[in-house]
């Protein structure tokens, strides 16, 4: 019998993705981890094992530092979780239903803040927010809440939930696209054979649409907890790398930054800066992988 | 052969028009964090340097502020760093002279133009090597809205009494805010505020200097009482501070909303341009009536070599004009609060840099305490007066509390202070 040809195809097909994918983020990445075990010991480069680490969750001067940072990003996290995805689901629920109108309207405006960039979206904010020009104070003020404004930004704390809150602002729009799209998806068979049933209505969202979008929410849930992990623009872009007042609003990014490439009087330390991104990416790959082998594989898949 | 020596000749002149063409066309590029005098350097001082030096071109090309060090470090890692880098103060420029990125200048002729105390920002521990040709220094005080002095019948402050006496008087008027700073930025707080009125607590070089050998600690009384001061700031501040950031306070004192404005001379530039009032400016105020007065007359900026640019000879005969007086005077006279540190007596016409300069005469001359050499480990203690600055003005801790931590981060590396 012949053995079967090699299927060159494929492997052409596959060459750029993998080639432009390994060169640009697998080898940094594996880099990334190989220099964390590394130190700079009178200007050469000397293996020290696990040191880093050590030090990182070992000595209070930093495991204090990576723990209120993680800690604020867990927030972070928790904050998304509870106003960006749920909103998103009501907005994705209330698009779909088929009476409303302008629904293409809506739609846009919703997603058009999460193409803005970060900067914008930051300094766009901390303009409205501000206590001296922004319109902020005047707003509340028009409606009586005038006692009520504080310069959230700058106090400890307030600033990260709304730091967290304006980064919901921005990405509102991708749960909601994602939950739309899923909603869409669902044959009008079933929804009438529910109607049929006496299931309408809300019922008919709680009891049929809702189990049947589980597997996006679960997907939005992950890139959420990715994303938030990975977060350094907004609050770069609006406090600065030392992530002020008092390191409140201080995340794995941030902390990571200020480390690996130094602030101010303060010298960058790649090695350091290596072994909290080695971090993050354990959390994250950690994140993904209850989600992977403890949700997903659970998940009940219905074909139409 | 005649083919192979023609050949030869041939490509001999070829190398060295190449050269030659190459002499002619060097351009020479600067790094910098100072992007706000993009202009200056493109309308003034280029041409003035370009003019006597034909076949240089000079570029400036400088980045963020925050970003510089970062930025400029990434840079020269990666060889892609310009020919000409501005130095900042201390440590981060000795450490890129011990890393190989800044090139020693020592045998640079203009060299003689500058007093020791003028180069030792930019000079290895012992004094052997000077890496960066010194520019200019940036002197601390308060610059204050003169029609509103004159408005409420104040006159400038000696005293640390006299001082909050104004601050109560503004206050109550009402019509201004007493003074323009905020915290969320963070940084003017330590710059401004404990660096600028520090100095008359801790005596100036005295108490720096004590403190580097071990023989005061950021706990004793010198050393706190400048954050009892600045405790003291926070109801002067205007609604809303804590989330007030650097521009909105220079916006703030230049749309006349504010009277006082706690500075650094390098404001002169852009409050001579946006603001429509007259401008004055005290020192610091003294504790108490007849003290001696320090001022923080910081060393902040210089300009060396990269090692690795290919156009060392021109960057040379820069750096040459750089240390010169034609130099010291356009740069003084563009950039009225970036005082020279040269020898020179430089004329400057701004009256607000006159008087600035003019404290040099009446009180001593120190730098920033966290510069020299107290910023070098882990904790950071320039990062962390910047954090301490800003919590004891808002008011979350205490000037024991802040002084107390402070202390305990710089012990734990540095040994004096053991």
């Amino acid at each position: 019998m012949r053995k079967p040809p090699i299927r060159w195809h494929i492997l052409v097909f596959l060459a750029p993705a993998v080639l432009v994918y390994t060169a640009i983020m697998i080898i940094p990445l594996f880099n990334t981890l190989r220099l964390a075990l590394f130190d700079e010991v009178d200007r050469t480069r000397v293996f020290v094992g696990l040191d880093n680490f050590r030090t990182l969750f070992g000595d209070p001067l930093w495991s204090d530092a990576f723990l209120n940072a993680l800690g604020n990003n867990f927030w972070f996290f928790l904050i998304h979780m509870l106003v960006q995805n749920p909103i998103g689901i009501l907005l994705a629920a209330i698009l779909s239903h088929p009476r409303l109108r302008f629904a293409a309207l809506y739609r846009t405006a919703i997603f058009v803040p999460t193409i803005l960039s970060f900067v914008i979206v930051g300094f766009a904010w901390k303009l409205i927010l501000s206590p001296i020009w922004g319109i902020a104070p005047g707003m509340m003020d028009a409606v009586g809440l005038d006692d009520y404004f504080l310069p959230w930004l700058g106090l400890e704390g307030t600033a990260l939930t709304t730091l967290a809150l304006i980064s919901v602002w921005q990405f509102v729009g991708i749960p909601m696209m994602l939950i739309y799209a899923a909603l869409l998806s669902i044959p009008e068979e079933i929804l009438e054979a529910g109607e049929c049933d006496g299931i309408t209505g809300a019922a008919a969202f709680w009891k049929i649409k809702l189990p049947l979008i589980l597997p996006s929410i679960g997907i939005i849930s992950i890139l959420t907890f990715v994303g938030n992990f990975n977060a350094f623009d907004l609050i770069y872009a609006a406090q600065g790398a030392l992530a002020g007042p008092d390191f409140s609003t201080d995340i794995l990014g941030t902390f990571m930054y200020r480390t690996f490439f130094g602030f101010q009087l303060q010298l960058g330390d790649p090695h350091m800066g290596s072994a909290i991104a080695s971090a993050m990416f354990a959390i994250i790959l950690i994140g993904v992988c209850i989600y992977l082998f403890g949700i997903q594989t659970r998940m009940r898949r219905y074909q139409f | 052969m005649s083919m192979k020596k023609l050949g030869a000749g041939l490509l001999a002149t070829t190398i060295l028009a190449g050269t030659v063409a190459s002499a002619q066309d060097v351009t020479l590029t600067i790094e910098s964090w100072r992007n706000d005098d993009l202009l200056l350097w493109q309308d003034v001082i280029i041409p003035a340097f370009e003019a006597n030096h034909p076949g240089i071109h000079v570029e400036f090309t400088p980045s963020a502020p925050a970003e510089y060090n970062a930025v400029l470090n990434s840079k020269l890692e990666a060889g892609s760093a310009g020919d000409l880098i501005t130095c900042r103060p201390f440590d981060a420029s000795l450490a890129l002279y011990e890393d190989g990125h800044l090139a020693d200048l020592s045998d640079l002729d203009a060299m003689a133009n500058f007093s020791s105390v003028a180069q030792s920002a930019w000079q290895t521990d012992d004094g052997s090597a000077t890496f960066c040709v010194p520019m200019a220094s940036v002197i601390h005080g308060f610059i204050y809205n003169a029609d509103a002095f004159a408005e409420l019948g104040l006159e400038e402050p000696t005293t640390v009494d006299e001082f909050f006496a104004v601050l109560d008087a503004i206050e109550e008027d009402g019509g201004y805010i007493p003074m323009a700073m905020g915290v969320n930025d963070q940084w003017e707080a330590a710059t401004m505020g404990y660096n600028n009125i520090g100095p008359n607590y801790w005596r100036g070089e005295e108490g720096r200097l004590a403190l580097i050998a071990g023989e005061q600690s950021l706990t004793d009384e010198a050393w706190v009482a400048p954050y009892r001061q600045l405790a003291r700031w926070g109801d002067y501040l205007g609604r809303g501070f804590e989330a007030q950031t650097y521009p909105d306070s220079q916006n703030l004192f230049t749309l006349g909303r504010a009277a006082i404005y706690p500075a650094g001379s390098w404001e002169i530039t852009g409050f001579n341009a946006q603001a429509d009032f007259a401008m004055g400016a005290f020192p610091p105020p003294v504790p108490n009536a007849g003290d001696e007065c320090y001022i923080s007359d910081h060393t902040d900026i210089a300009i060396g070599l990269n090692p690795a640019s290919p156009n060392a000879e021109a960057a040379r005969t820069f750096l040459e004009w750089v240390g010169s007086e034609e130099f010291a005077t356009i740069y003084a006279n563009a950039l009225p609060g970036f005082f020279s540190l040269s020898n020179f007596d430089v004329a400057m016409e701004d009256p607000l840099a006159q008087e600035f300069v003019s404290w040099r005469g009446e009180c001593n001359s120190t730098i920033r305490s966290t510069y020299q050499i107290l910023s070098r480990g882990t904790p950071n203690l320039e990062n962390d007066t910047w954090n301490a600055s800003a919590q004891v003005i808002r008011g979350a801790e205490s000037p024991e509390d802040a002084a107390a931590r402070l202390q305990a981060g710089l012990a734990s590396w540095y040994e004096p202070q053991q």
